[in-house]
């Protein structure tokens, strides 16, 4: 590397400062939450029966925060997600990302306001790894294909993997990878908000710890905002700088992990202080206090 | 304000020149591929890019007055700079680590294998195998199926009869209205052309023999498997398919239950009932069209036209329409459940197996159409 000019810091606005839709806003965004979710009520109707799955449920998210959202089975915690992505529409309540609703977050563009990494991954399974991620770049129609494929080496290679995978078919990827594609796909636009189904189901321990290392980096490097869904403790204290424990149909502690398992309820009990728990707490224990 | 907002986030280039420094290249807006995407802005960066110097990297390079920048935005800087950086380069912290980070993953796409002339000899052999896989499946289901049969007449009581009914009322019971509906015009419209052709021969009595005997011996069962085979054929290989895709099949294995008691004998079973059904009715439906029309055009009356089917058809014609129908419905059952089987575990299999089911089960019907019309040409006529 040739010999550069020290970075200049201080007098100009954060990058990123602009995280709101339609080029630089006239009131300040940077303040304001990337997800806003007051008073969400969601119903499901299962042959002819009203089942409720959220009530009078209030989460806030801030910029630039890893958020674990926890609950039990069936609590709704998938819905959320989808309910951010605007896949859904809740009952009653309003949810507000990056500042307009999220029914209109699937509009156009999206892409470049929020990246999902689906459990499945959901990669097309008609196209090559390599047309998978360029999908929302080639859908602009505007930009030159080898700029496209520049950007779409360069994504490959960020979430670790080897470029000679590119012309592969998603058939034939393991699970791990699937992942991992389906992550440099959602990033291909560098969205502001990441949203995480269950990202390190069905990955082994080694796998699960490398993923969570990614999303950790990518985390800190591009200034995101993450949301995931999980299951996993390790992942948990690993990685969240805050938690949202869904129970009794809305969410009853969000916190930083330290004071989530120091809250006392039933479903946090048996969650963070059950065997499993406390085998993962070790993890909890050994990083620095420093947060 | 809005009309200067807009120009801000225009990505553009703006060069200066002081005489101390040499050239400066300042970088304003925000280059994002949606913004870059613009075809207005892209034209306008472009041309702003084109006045870069040769030697880019000697000049100065001020990144800091960016709106934003994305990896793509990065991406194409770097390009600019042919993939080197230049002497002199101001960046926010930020701004510094995207462009290292696509500076350390910038390569070259490996290109795809060539195809050569040995791949190409290999690919014939791929052919071959594939037609051989099938025969070698086709005999491999169909024996089973008999074996199955078999077993199925020792203990009949543990036969899954359960599918058997919900097969046949699927395949059977929901395809009466449209199979109906097509007969009855089928009928109609040969009956109208035939009544113009007769009177010119002054046979108008003739058009109940045509009609008896195309209808019952031949359009009855071919259109009735035709109708049956797009729609049934192609659902189950569409069902199979997608137990594929979702483990159902590995499933089953696993809890020892095999597949060709399960899932073929039923299906096999309900097409070989409901299928020489669904024929009769649908000759009959024909044939009541034929006799409205022969009504209306030439006022043969219904009563004649009864009692004239029943002189000018044997009743050896219709055994041979049940009995080539029965033969068509394990076809089509067969080659369902052939490709149903064979789908690979993604989406592109599934649409090419269900699309190959239906096209080779219509083909293999007119084929063993054609045969029964040679072998029986002797009988009922």
């Amino acid at each position: 590397m040739s010999p550069h000019a020290p970075p200049l810091h201080g007098s100009l606005p954060p990058e990123g400062a602009d995280l709101a839709w339609g080029g630089p806003a006239a009131r300040p965004v940077s303040a304001a939450p990337v997800v806003e979710i007051s008073n969400l009520w969601s119903v499901f109707r299962t042959a002819g029966v009203d089942t409720l799955i959220h009530k009078d449920l209030n989460l806030t998210i801030q910029r630039g925060e890893l958020l674990s959202i926890v609950g039990g089975s069936g609590s709704g915690k998938t819905v959320l997600l989808r309910q951010i992505l605007g896949l859904e529409t809740p009952a009653r309540g309003s949810i507000t990302v990056l500042g307009r609703p999220a029914a209109e977050l699937t509009h156009a563009g999206a892409a470049s306001r929020v990246g999902m990494l689906f459990q499945h991954g959901a990669l097309y399974s008609a196209f090559t790894v390599l047309e998978n991620i360029a999908f929302p770049l080639r859908e602009l129609k505007a930009l030159p294909e080898d700029l496209v494929r520049d950007a779409v080496m360069v994504k490959l290679q960020m979430v670790g993997l080897d470029p000679a995978h590119a012309h592969k078919m998603p058939a034939d990827l393991s699970g791990g990878m699937i992942k991992r594609v389906a992550l440099a796909r959602a990033l291909i636009m560098d969205p502001p908000l990441l949203l995480l189904d269950e990202p390190t189901a069905g990955l082994d321990p080694d796998r699960s710890d490398a993923f969570c290392a990614l999303v950790r980096s990518l985390h800190q490097e591009l200034g995101l905002t993450v949301v995931m869904v999980t299951h996993d403790l390790d992942t948990i204290y690993e990685i969240s700088t805050r938690v949202a424990v869904v129970a009794d149909k809305h969410v009853i502690v969000d916190a930083p992990p330290r004071e989530v398992i120091a809250f006392d309820h039933p479903f946090v009990r048996e969650f963070f202080l059950g065997g499993r728990g406390l085998r993962a707490m070790e993890l909890l224990r050994a990083q620095p206090q420093d947060e | 304000m809005p009309q200067a907002a807009l120009e801000d986030s225009q990505p553009r280039v703006v060069f200066t020149q002081t005489p101390d420094d040499g050239s400066c290249a300042h970088l304003h807006g925000r280059w994002t591929a949606e913004s870059l995407a613009v075809e207005a802005h892209w034209d306008a960066l472009q041309a702003d890019l084109r006045s870069v110097p040769q030697d880019c990297h000697a000049c100065q390079w001020d990144l800091r007055p960016l709106l934003r920048m994305d990896h793509t935005g990065a991406q194409l800087l770097w390009n600019t700079w042919y993939r080197q950086w230049p002497d002199t380069l101001y960046t926010l912290p930020r701004q510094r680590a995207m462009l290292e980070r696509v500076a350390q993953f910038s390569s070259v796409l490996p290109p795809r294998r060539r195809v050569t002339p040995w791949d190409l000899f290999l690919r014939l052999g791929a052919v071959v195998v594939r037609v051989e896989e099938h025969v070698v499946g086709a005999v491999r289901l169909l024996g089973q199926l008999l074996i199955d049969a078999v077993q199925l007449v020792r203990a009949p009581r543990s036969g899954p009869w359960r599918d058997v009914s919900g097969h046949l009322y699927r395949i059977g019971a929901t395809a009466l209205p449209i199979t109906a509906l097509v007969g009855f015009l089928i009928g109609v419209v040969l009956a109208y052309l035939m009544s113009q052709q007769l009177r010119q021969f002054g046979a108008d009595a003739f058009i109940v023999n045509i009609l008896g005997v195309s209808l019952i011996r031949e359009l009855g069962p071919v259109l009735a498997a035709i109708l049956i085979a797009g729609r049934s054929g192609s659902a189950i290989t569409a069902q199979i398919g997608v137990m594929r895709v979702t483990e159902e099949l590995d499933a089953m294995k696993v809890m020892g239950i095999p597949k060709g008691f399960r899932l073929v004998l039923p299906r096999a079973m309900a097409m070989a009932v409901a299928m020489p059904l669904l024929a009769v009715w649908t000759t009959v439906a024909a044939l009541l069209g034929g006799m409205l029309a022969s009504d209306l055009v030439m006022g043969l009356t219904p009563a004649y036209f009864v009692t004239a089917l029943a002189k000018a058809v044997q009743v050896s014609n219709l055994w041979l329409a049940v009995g080539k129908s029965t033969v068509f419905g394990l076809m089509i059952a067969l080659i369902g459940c052939h490709y149903g089987l064979r789908i690979q575990p993604n989406t592109q299999s599934l649409g090419e197996g269900t699309t190959a089911s239906v096209v080779t089960s219509i083909t293999m019907v007119i084929l063993v159409d054609a045969l029964f019309a040679v072998v029986f040409k002797d009988v009922g006529i």
